[in-house]
């Protein structure tokens, strides 16, 4: 197998050496050692899917696709549904993206669009994605103690007043869909402002160019054109972020009240499809635990699709700029 | 006294235009970037319905002085302008004057063509929609495409994206873009140097022709292409002798004199490459 190398330093003065064997072996080695492990999490990946599916198996013969759109969840009497967790992780998510993706999308803009020095610039990015290093049952604990005492007088006032409009049709009990979904839109924040942030870097500054050459003011540089112009990019962060919403477990096993209930009150409690398997495994028999591995499938496949649609609108637009 | 001399050194650089000619005269003194003096004692006339061309060695300010006659250089972090620029009987660095507004009537193509990531009537209307301009937008994106040469091309296939043309059609897109909301100048920063000779004669063509409607000042580093479109030269070196590089206008005359017979040395010797 041994590669002809061309040798210059025969005939010549040249300094060109060919590689020695040792640099072969090593380079080989080095290439089939990176390829063992690509491989490796791939086939972990696809491991994990089997096992679950595995064992969702009696539970999905005896439940059927009937298990998604039934509202009952009795342990007694054998009957299992997952339509309220199902409703309850969407409604959580879309929610908290809606809250944490205008926030991180307005982040983006300040912290690139030439509003602070540079170097204060990435101070801040850092600070915020600082947000991401707070542990999950952190922000949980956060959330009883400081955030539901906190946002109950306003809780109760929009329910006093406004109770008439169906978000506001409860009052606000403790845990609650209102606090889980903003402590959710917290945590997916700093990946909104990050991904988002990257995009608007990505713009040439040929194009910014281009925008206050046609006498554009700031504001119309960035809503005219750096905002359309990073869309791809930022479609892709708010995807990114849904994706860890509706993944997002401890936190809202702690805030969500685990309320087997399908509700638009903001104020009613609630659960979601991961807050249901963290708090119902330790206590399930056989036939639950099947169960449980079917809701996780459910799960597994809504974050697998978010996901992987999420970066393939990221590699598609290149993070806006590009072609 | 010393002021006397200088303003006459100035007379004999510059030729003698017809103030009613000129559009837009740019006399700028000195042009810095933070403590750095990129420019002095450049008094370019722009005159009307003719193109303008700046030639010079790399370094010499052209650019500078360009891009400082519609604010670009507003952006730039640093960037001082001493001097003035009259147009239509007001000086553009007026503190009351808004640069938005100046470069709304200057209009501006830049080295690399850079069309937006919209489609092609998005990219030229964009500057007609900035101005809330209320009319037939259909007939002025028409006009703009065809006044820069661009429309036969594109004519089936306006709402592909300005990105997916090629860089000659790219930066005709730009032009179509800068005229489409008629501005009276239009400054051009050596906009063929990123395009292969078929597009850059295209774009000269085009330059020849849009001079009946518009006043064009071009920035250019061939020779030849300032002969080609140029009326009028004006000629920029670098002045490295105080240990600064600061550029400077050396001469400027109506483009076949200044080529058959500069009166400065520094002119001569550029025009026969002996430096560059």
């Amino acid at each position: 197998m041994a590669m002809k190398q061309l040798s210059g330093a025969e005939e010549s003065h040249s300094l060109s050496r060919p590689p020695s064997s040792v640099d072969i072996l090593f380079d080989k080695s080095f290439r089939a050692l990176t390829c063992t492990f690509t491989w490796a999490t791939i086939l972990l990946l696809a491991f994990i899917v089997y096992k679950i599916g595995r064992q969702a198996i009696p539970a999905v013969s005896t439940y059927g696709l009937g298990f998604l759109t039934s509202t009952t969840w009795d342990v007694n009497a054998h009957e299992f549904g997952i339509l309220p967790e199902i409703w309850g992780t969407l409604y959580s998510s879309f929610l908290a993206l809606f809250l944490g993706g205008f926030f991180g999308i307005t982040i983006a803009i300040f912290l690139t669009q030439d509003f602070l020095p540079h170097k204060l610039e990435m101070i801040l990015k850092n600070i915020i994605e600082l947000l991401a290093a707070i542990p999950s049952v952190v922000y949980g604990l956060w959330g009883i103690y400081v955030l539901i005492p906190l946002i109950r007088p306003v809780a109760d006032l929009l329910h006093d007043n406004l109770g008439w409009i169906p978000f506001f049709s409860t009052s606000l009990s403790g845990p609650g869909m209102f606090p889980a979904v903003l402590v959710l839109s917290i945590m997916i924040l700093p990946t909104v402002a990050a991904i988002s942030q990257d995009a608007f870097r990505a713009i040439p500054h040929k194009t910014k160019e281009a925008a206050f050459g046609m006498g554009t003011t700031r504001w119309e540089a960035i809503l005219r054109v750096m905002l359309p112009t990073a869309s791809g990019g930022i479609f892709g962060a708010l995807v990114l972020g849904f994706g860890r919403a509706l993944g997002e477990t401890m936190a809202l096993a702690m805030l969500v009240g685990n309320a087997n209930e399908i509700s638009l009150s903001l104020f009613a409690p609630a659960n979601t499809l991961a807050a249901l398997l963290a708090l119902n495994f330790p206590e399930a028999g056989e036939l639950e635990a099947s169960v449980l591995m079917y809701a996780a499938c459910v799960l597994l496949l809504i974050t697998l699709l978010v996901n992987i649609a999420g970066a393939a609108i990221i590699s598609r637009t290149g993070s806006g700029g590009k072609k | 006294m010393l002021m006397e001399a200088q303003s006459q050194q100035q007379a004999t650089k510059t030729h003698q235009y017809d103030a009613a000619d000129v559009v837009l005269d740019c006399q700028a003194k000195q042009i810095f970037y933070s403590d750095f003096l990129a420019v002095r004692d450049s008094h370019v006339p722009i005159v009307k319905n003719k193109i303008t061309g700046f030639i010079g060695p790399s370094g010499c300010g052209k650019s500078t002085v360009l891009k400082s006659i519609n604010r670009m250089n507003d952006l730039i972090r640093g960037f001082r302008f001493e001097g003035n620029v009259h147009f239509h009987g007001m000086d553009i660095y007026d503190k009351k004057v808004d640069p938005v507004s100046v470069r709304r009537n200057i209009g501006m193509v830049f080295q690399q063509p850079n069309p937006f990531s919209m489609s092609i009537y998005e990219n030229v209307a964009f500057g007609l929609r900035l101005n809330r301009y209320k009319g037939d937008m259909d007939e002025k994106v028409e006009k703009a495409l065809r006044g820069a040469a661009l429309w036969d091309e594109v004519k089936n296939k306006l709402k592909n994206n300005g990105l997916s043309l090629s860089g000659g059609q790219q930066q005709r897109l730009c032009i179509a873009r800068a005229i489409a909301t008629e501005p009276q100048v239009l400054l051009m920063d050596e906009p063929c140097s990123a395009l292969d000779p078929i597009a850059t004669r295209q774009i000269e063509e085009l330059m020849v022709q849009l001079k009946e409607r518009f006043t064009v000042a071009i920035v250019t580093h061939n020779m030849q292409q300032a002969q080609r479109v140029a009326d009028q030269t004006a000629f920029f070196a670098v002045d490295i002798s105080r240990g600064g590089r600061t550029g400077y206008l050396v001469e400027m005359a109506p483009t076949a004199e200044l080529f058959s017979n500069p009166q400065e040395e520094l002119t001569k010797e550029y025009l026969h490459g002996e430096f560059s």
